[in-house]
């Protein structure tokens, strides 16, 4: 029978089919960090069990770490013992633990794939909705909780139901200025928040066949705002020229095995998926988003749609735009803002810093803005020193930070003030995500640098060498 | 982590019938601090419960004394977003142990069957229902039978199906988790690791 890429690799990780219930998934790949992972050690504990299997877990600090001044001790109490519980935890059971300081510290689904962790036809899980992000490689990943994360240490498998299939299809060439995260806030603000909910998604066509690894993992990073348990693409070349030679990547006579395992992973041309969509790339814009979920979301060069036109109830709507004090039928472009940050599991990878510098090169800081430039990792970190991007931001007026989750959910000291506006690439505008009372507009790398750098929404297109 | 069996719950319910709630929501990310589960349903809602000074906001619904009870009735596609499952275990916290949606979000929904807070979807109309007899009076009481998988507006007798799984079902009316079952087939998840292509 024909099957999907999804079904080839859920099919393959099936231990055993229960009647009336879910399947028992094994899972090769388990990645922890401090916030969901210390209650299911406490169950482990409580049980009297072991971890199963150790070397399949591995451990980041990311979420709750500052971004600067990382060699002193972490302030917060609360923080700190977090950070603790994550090392002591890892110790104990004999997991991989990379905690703040460690050089292979990261945002867990950067140094994930960095490393070769992530792997083509994997299964992999981690107590974040953004595992998602692995999909990339053409692994089935996605996010649990933390009675799940209990389930993985103790027994390497999780219970779910198999998800329908979703494949979505985007062809043509984008235009100057579109990024991949602007096709993934585009699809996501065609389908909504929860378009895809109950749905594994396949990335088809050749604008993701075009895409970097890191742009591919930015699209699959943002399935689960479309509601979607996670997004996945086929791999190809680019994945495997990508993969190989990383250190957990397997090698020798693993790795021609692994290769050969590799190559079966694409949907077979007879095969049925649930829903189908199709979107023309061309016609994708740089995106914005004006309200309280990623699925409000439009070109830049349009109007703040009517209530009429949008999706869920006017009153949610209408507290959406109250929260960010916008109205319907207003343009974004020229609205004031305050902060601009880059990075998260989205948009903090080498890429995302070229794409900023890009823009910024030989113009300036914007005065009244303040931004925040977090790379995802060490490696990240590194390459944009090597790379000279450095120079080029300290001449126009920014700063590097360390690699963490920061802003993007401001568990740490990175936090938006109430009422002010950023514009972030991070991946979500919920409020209140960055900090109480904030206001968050989601955006690409090259939209934060128009920001960056004038003060107010801009339209990238505006500063663009060849377009100008 | 057991947890308690449920049966049969009869209970007045709280109104929010607001679209998209998402986890950030039930519980912002600065209060996921704590390395043991303890204290949540003080923070949930929080931004919406509480102002910057810690007075309660009056408008919110968890603030008004008219509704109470153990059964929460959102907006559609409620507990987007974060998987942290601090989220369901907030609402437990807090008293509830069953929460009414005309859809859910996936991971939550998967998070709250793990805990013992029910999740019940019910069609759109009769979501509309449920909010309109708790407005119309806030001591209206629900019942939600588990056995019987349905949910009742017992004021008018009015009556909907809702779906769970044979094996969820089962969980919930004995208070099992997945970790039980999980251990007993240990010996057959270890033979099959052997076995597979990484």
């Amino acid at each position: 029978m024909s099957k999907t890429l999804f079904d080839k690799v859920w099919d393959t990780h099936v231990v055993r089919k229960i009647e009336g219930g879910p399947d028992v998934l094994f899972i090769d790949r388990h990645l922890i960090h401090e916030v969901t992972s210390p209650v299911a050690f406490l169950g482990l504990k409580s049980r009297g069990i072991k971890v199963l299997y150790p070397e399949r877990t591995f451990a980041t600090a990311d979420h709750n770490t500052p971004t600067i001044n990382q060699h002193l001790p972490v302030a917060d109490p609360l923080s700190a013992n977090q950070l603790k519980a994550l090392e002591s935890n890892s110790n104990e059971y004999g997991i991989s633990h990379w905690g703040l300081g460690h050089q292979k510290n990261g945002i867990v689904h950067v140094v994930g794939p960095e490393y070769g962790i992530t792997q083509p036809g994997a299964t992999i899980v981690c107590g974040d909705s953004h595992t998602s992000t692995h999909g990339a490689f053409g692994a089935i990943a996605f996010g649990i909780g933390t009675s799940e994360v209990e389930m993985v240490l103790s027994t390497q498998c999780i219970m779910q139901p198999k998800p329908k299939k979703m494949r979505i299809n985007v062809n043509g060439k984008l235009g100057v200025g579109v990024t991949p995260k602007d096709v993934a806030l585009f699809i996501i603000s065609q389908l909504t928040t929860s378009g895809a909910t109950g749905y594994f998604v396949e990335y088809a066509g050749d604008v993701f066949e075009n895409m970097t690894m890191e742009g591919r993992m930015t699209v699959c990073n943002l399935s689960i705002e479309m509601g979607a348990r996670g997004g996945m693409i086929a791999p190809d070349e680019t994945t495997i020229n990508y993969v190989k030679g990383r250190e957990f990547s397997p090698k020798g006579e693993a790795w021609d095995r692994a290769l050969a395992y590799y190559k079966t992973l694409k949907t077979d041309a007879d095969a049925v998926f649930d829903k189908e969509l199709t979107f023309d790339g061309s016609s994708i814009e740089p995106m914005i988003t004006y309200g309280t979920n990623p699925g409000m979301g439009m070109g830049i060069s349009h109007d703040i749609p009517d209530a009429a036109h949008a999706e869920g109830g006017a009153a949610t709507y209408a507290k959406s735009l109250g929260y960010m004090g916008f109205s319907e039928g207003e343009s974004m472009i020229g609205k004031k803002i305050d902060f601009v940050f880059v990075g998260s599991c989205t948009n903090g990878r080498i890429e995302d810093f070229r794409a900023f510098t890009s823009i910024v090169k030989g113009r300036h800081k914007a005065d009244d803005v303040t931004v925040w430039l977090v790379p995802g990792s060490h490696i990240v970190e590194a390459q944009i020193k090597e790379e000279g991007l450095l120079d080029i931001l300290t001449e126009a007026g920014f700063e590097l930070r360390q690699p963490g989750c920061s802003a993007c959910l401001a568990m740490n000291d990175d936090k938006i003030p109430a009422g002010k506006y950023a514009v972030s690439t991070s991946n979500r505008n919920f409020e209140g995500r960055q900090g109480p009372g904030s206001r968050t507009m989601l955006a690409s790398p090259l939209v934060a640098a128009a920001a960056a750098v004038t003060g107010v929404v801009t339209d990238p297109r505006t500063l663009i060498e060849e377009l100008v | 982590m057991a947890y308690d069996k449920f049966n049969i719950l009869k209970s007045t319910a709280v109104p929010l019938p607001i679209e998209n709630v998402d986890t950030d929501q039930l519980i912002p990310a600065r209060f996921l601090k704590a390395t043991e589960r303890v204290g949540f349903g003080d923070n949930l809602f929080r931004d919406w419960r509480y102002n910057p000074d810690n007075t309660p906001k009056k408008d919110f619904v968890l603030n008004n004394p008219v509704y109470s009870g153990k059964i929460l009735v959102g907006g559609k596609n409620f507990g987007s977003g974060s998987s942290r499952e601090h989220a369901a275990w907030a609402v437990y916290d807090y008293g509830f142990r069953c929460v009414v949606s005309s859809f859910f979000a996936d991971i939550f929904r998967n998070n709250c069957l793990n805990i013992g807070v029910l999740p019940v979807q019910v069609s759109p109309e009769f979501s509309e229902k449920i909010f309109a007899a708790i407005f119309a009076d806030p001591n209206t009481e629900l019942e939600v039978n588990l056995p019987e998988q349905t949910i009742t507006l017992l004021a008018t007798g009015e009556k909907e199906k809702f779906e769970i799984s044979p094996y969820k079902k089962d969980n919930m009316l004995n208070g099992f988790d997945d970790i039980d079952y999980l251990q007993s087939i240990k010996p057959e998840i270890e033979e099959f690791a052997l076995q597979l292509p990484l």
